[in-house]
């Protein structure tokens, strides 16, 4: 747990990305299994102690120390858990540290109840940077500013193989991932989970910046602003995965039910919606379902999703993703035919004479699930992640740029008790967040409740009236026009930015860059 | 007659040499020779009447006498005597081992008035030996670079030298220009802080494998670009709070504190069971706290101007 304890103070302190990756490295090369196996599931965010949550922290704390010196300390140190680790009394000279998996199996195999007192015994056993360590594995929130591709580059770095090669097999695994160490170490070979369903990694867009394409390269299709996904099916075995990789199969359990493919495609979840004429709804419509662990019939009826695909990676077992895109659009128009129409449809392809006829026919699309125009290279491989120069997003009109929440201040009036001035920051080149503007409207009433229980809960720091927050949740904001600012240390700013909407399906790290911003410079 | 006090005054008592309790501009000062030493570095020519430790002199019916405190060089707690009645303050204190000045005396008290500035359960200063193995280590794992350590200029500069030393480190030791009369001053005073190097006006190729000592305000700020490669260390208490260290872009925290932690704190209110304590300088709620659960009478003693976190 030392070990442990040292890499999470270590990560915390660093700042280089370089020097992160090679403490994380280092640590998973030199610590034996399974410790360094949920180490890493710990770091990726793969790691779900079921019986611990932050309340077992709270209550343990509360039978400890007097509810108001604990308090002042929580509101001083501005993290529970880094209170409680700090004001443990240090009984650590007497017993012998745990391990990291004497840590899980002790916490796996007891009950909620029982959990605190699990805990309490694991506390003396620790130091103080041991406590902290112990308590963010417990609860799963590290906060060390490690995102799961960058725990994925570092073990990529420790046995020297390639990423995308982890990132291929990684959601097939489960914690702690002997078969990836062994696979790692060269003693055996890569892992074939080929008779499960699991997720393979999006192939993405960037945004089209400048200029236009040649459409006898590039094909055109509407964006649809739903969310995008992707169906992984073994025939036994159908599973939904989010953007993010988490799968979201019972949130929407028709759509398993009545996938009949073997295979696994990729597309954008969409509700009908009755003003639409059973065409696809806004975004807005879709929001009732998200979130949701389980679903009521009432619900599948009232908000009826289905996917429309637009891409296909495995017909059956046979792997289409270094085919052209030509060529995975005929099979999947094949397999699509063979599906429940109404759930699953195709996406359409625009017909435009040349890029000014496209430019047209986006300006002149105003149904409320179009989001823009993507434009995807005819001889396009499918390859993870966002490749330059293969696929290209266009949005439509204002201007919208997916931003990460960094602080929050209570409103006035009527929102005095609500956190709702939202400052956020889009990436530098550097890979650090800067603030990029401020706003406090584009929201319902709904969302703003769950954004001020998101500053709530994910408070990291407190300076004076304003919170500082977890940089996790990405906000989708639309402006009107985003200038040049010399006042500003981000060098923009942007005019009448409102929140469009909350992206909690996006992992912050993929919000936009400042560069993208500036791109956007009228 | 006053302590520390914050404006000129005309008769001062001074606890010891940090600028937040020895101003400049008093008409009498009275404090111990190495205060007034230091004093006299600071502002130039000021005098004073020195009090060593355990000595004392009567003014207006009071009888004033000065114990050493273990902040500092010359830090000292003032006892009031008047009529039976004996009234300890503080001043900034700490209990643990410090090779550069001399220990904490506890004296008995019917009044105790004294500091908070750690005055939360989460503040436990670990032993200094882990921390300077921590700054000792890093520096033989970035030999290519320095270690730059942020350190107040009187007291916790001198402290991590001498702590150095002790733990068998004998290579020169660079220190920041503003450092460097404060060194001699100490040394002058018997404490042995080995070979001193002024890090200004030195080459990047010069300061490689080297410690540096800079006070905290130097080191986000221009004087730090000529160092090679540094790591940002940082001697402080409040080190002790990850976001704290974070917040000042401090790499290496150090937890080397010259104040008394929590538990220094509540045991030596244990040991000396004052009949009442006022406290003062930081957290006076939670140590008023800690008092009211443990029925010991006592009250909070507002200061302004006194929060200095460089000093911690």
């Amino acid at each position: 747990m030392q070990a442990f304890a040292a890499l999470i103070d270590g990560l915390i302190y660093t700042r280089s990305r370089d020097l992160k990756i090679r403490l994380i490295a280092d640590y998973l090369r030199v610590t034996p299994d399974p410790d360094r196996g949920w180490a890493l599931a710990a770091l990726a965010g793969t790691l779900n102690i079921a019986t611990v949550k932050s309340a077992a922290i709270r209550a343990m704390a509360e039978e400890r120390f007097d509810p108001m010196l604990f308090r002042m300390s929580r509101d001083y140190v501005g993290d529970t858990a880094e209170t409680v680790a700090l004001m443990w009394p240090d009984n650590s000279g007497s017993a012998a540290a745990p391990t990291v998996s004497e840590v899980i199996d002790l916490l796996n195999s007891t009950s909620r109840a029982r959990a605190p007192a699990v805990l309490a015994e694991l506390m003396d056993r620790l130091d103080a940077n041991g406590r902290y360590a112990l308590l963010k594995l417990a609860t799963g929130g590290m906060r060390v500013g490690i995102s799961a591709r960058l725990a994925k580059t570092a073990f990529g770095q420790a046995f020297g193989v390639s990423v995308d090669d982890v990132e291929e097999v990684w959601h097939a695994l489960r914690p702690p991932y002997a078969e990836l160490f062994a696979w790692g170490e060269g003693r055996t070979e890569r892992p074939d989970p080929a008779d499960s369903a699991f997720f393979r990694p999006f192939m993405l867009a960037h945004p089209l910046e400048d200029g236009s394409v040649q459409l006898d390269d590039f094909v055109a299709e509407w964006k649809w602003d739903g969310i995008r996904i992707q169906i992984a099916s073994t025939g036994g075995e159908t599973r939904l995965f989010s953007r993010g990789g988490d799968e979201v199969t019972a949130s929407f359990p028709e759509i398993a039910a009545a996938f009949n493919g073997i295979g696994v495609v990729d597309g954008e979840l969409l509700v009908r919606g009755e003003v639409q004429g059973g065409e696809a709804a806004s975004f807005n419509a879709l929001q009732q379902r998200l979130g949701r662990k389980n679903v009521t019939v009432a619900m599948q009826a009232e908000y009826p999703v289905f996917v429309r695909l637009y891409d296909i990676l495995f017909d059956g077992a046979e792997d289409l993703r270094s085919q052209p895109w030509t060529a995975r659009r005929d099979r999947l128009e094949l397999f699509t035919a063979n599906l429940d129409s109404a759930r699953f449809d195709l996406s359409a392809v625009i017909e435009a004479r040349d890029f000014e006829h496209l430019a047209e026919i986006r300006a002149a699309a105003r149904e409320a699930a179009i989001e823009g125009v993507m434009l995807k290279r005819r001889d396009s491989p499918y390859l993870a992640g966002r490749k330059v120069g293969l696929w290209y997003k266009w949005k439509r009109e204002p201007l919208v740029a997916d931003c990460v929440m960094m602080y929050a201040q209570r409103g006035s009036g009527k929102r005095s008790s609500f956190y709702s001035d939202y400052t956020f920051g889009c990436w530098t080149e550097e890979g650090t967040l800067l603030p990029v503007g401020k706003a406090y409207s584009g929201f319902s009433d709904e969302e703003l409740k769950w954004l001020d229980r998101f500053v709530r809960n994910n408070t990291v720091a407190r300076f004076g009236p304003v919170r500082e927050v977890e940089k996790s949740l990405v906000l989708e904001v639309a402006f009107d026009a985003v200038h040049q600012s010399k006042r500003h240390k981000s060098g923009v700013a942007m005019r009448f930015p409102r929140i469009s909407r909350l992206r909690r399906d996006k992992p912050a790290e993929e919000a936009d860059t400042i560069a993208a911003l500036r791109a956007m410079f009228d | 007659m006053w302590i520390d006090p914050s404006r000129p005054a005309e008769r001062a008592l001074v606890t010891h040499g940090h600028a937040d309790h020895a101003r400049s501009g008093h008409g009498a000062v009275w404090a111990t020779p190495e205060t007034l030493a230091i004093m006299a570095l600071r502002y130039g020519t000021e005098m004073g009447t020195p009090v060593p430790y355990g000595e004392g002199f009567e003014h207006g019916g009071v009888k004033i006498s000065f114990h050493p405190a273990g902040h500092v060089l010359g830090s000292a707690q003032i006892l009031l005597e008047h009529a039976g009645e004996r009234v300890v303050v503080t001043g900034d204190y700490k209990r643990r081992f410090d090779p550069t000045c001399t220990p904490f005396e506890p004296v008995a008290c019917d009044v105790l008035i004294t500091e908070a500035t750690f005055g939360l359960p989460v503040f436990a200063h670990p032993p200094i030996e882990g921390e300077i193995a921590k700054l000792l280590s890093a520096r033989e794992a970035n030999v290519d670079g320095c270690i730059v350590v942020g350190a107040y200029a009187l007291g916790k500069a001198q402290r991590v030298i001498a702590e150095l030393r002790r733990a068998g480190y004998d290579a020169p030791i660079y220190i920041h220009g503003a450092m460097q009369k404060m060194c001699e001053l100490y040394v002058a005073h018997n404490v042995p802080l080995g070979e001193l190097i002024m890090a200004t006006g030195l080459a990047k190729a010069e300061l490689k494998g080297a410690i540096v000592i800079a006070p905290p305000s130097a080191m986000n700020d221009r004087w730090a670009r000529r160092l090679p490669d540094p790591i940002t260390a940082m001697a402080s208490g409040w080190m002790r709070v990850r976001q704290r260290a974070r917040q000042r872009n401090v790499e290496l925290p150090l937890v080397i504190s010259d104040h008394a932690d929590w538990t220094e704190l509540t045991d030596t209110l244990l040991e000396l069971r004052p009949s009442e304590t006022w406290i003062t300088h930081g957290r006076t709620d939670a140590l008023g706290r800690w008092c009211e659960l443990h029925q010991l009478k006592a009250r909070a003693l507002d200061l302004v101007g006194r929060e200095d976190e460089d000093e911690g």
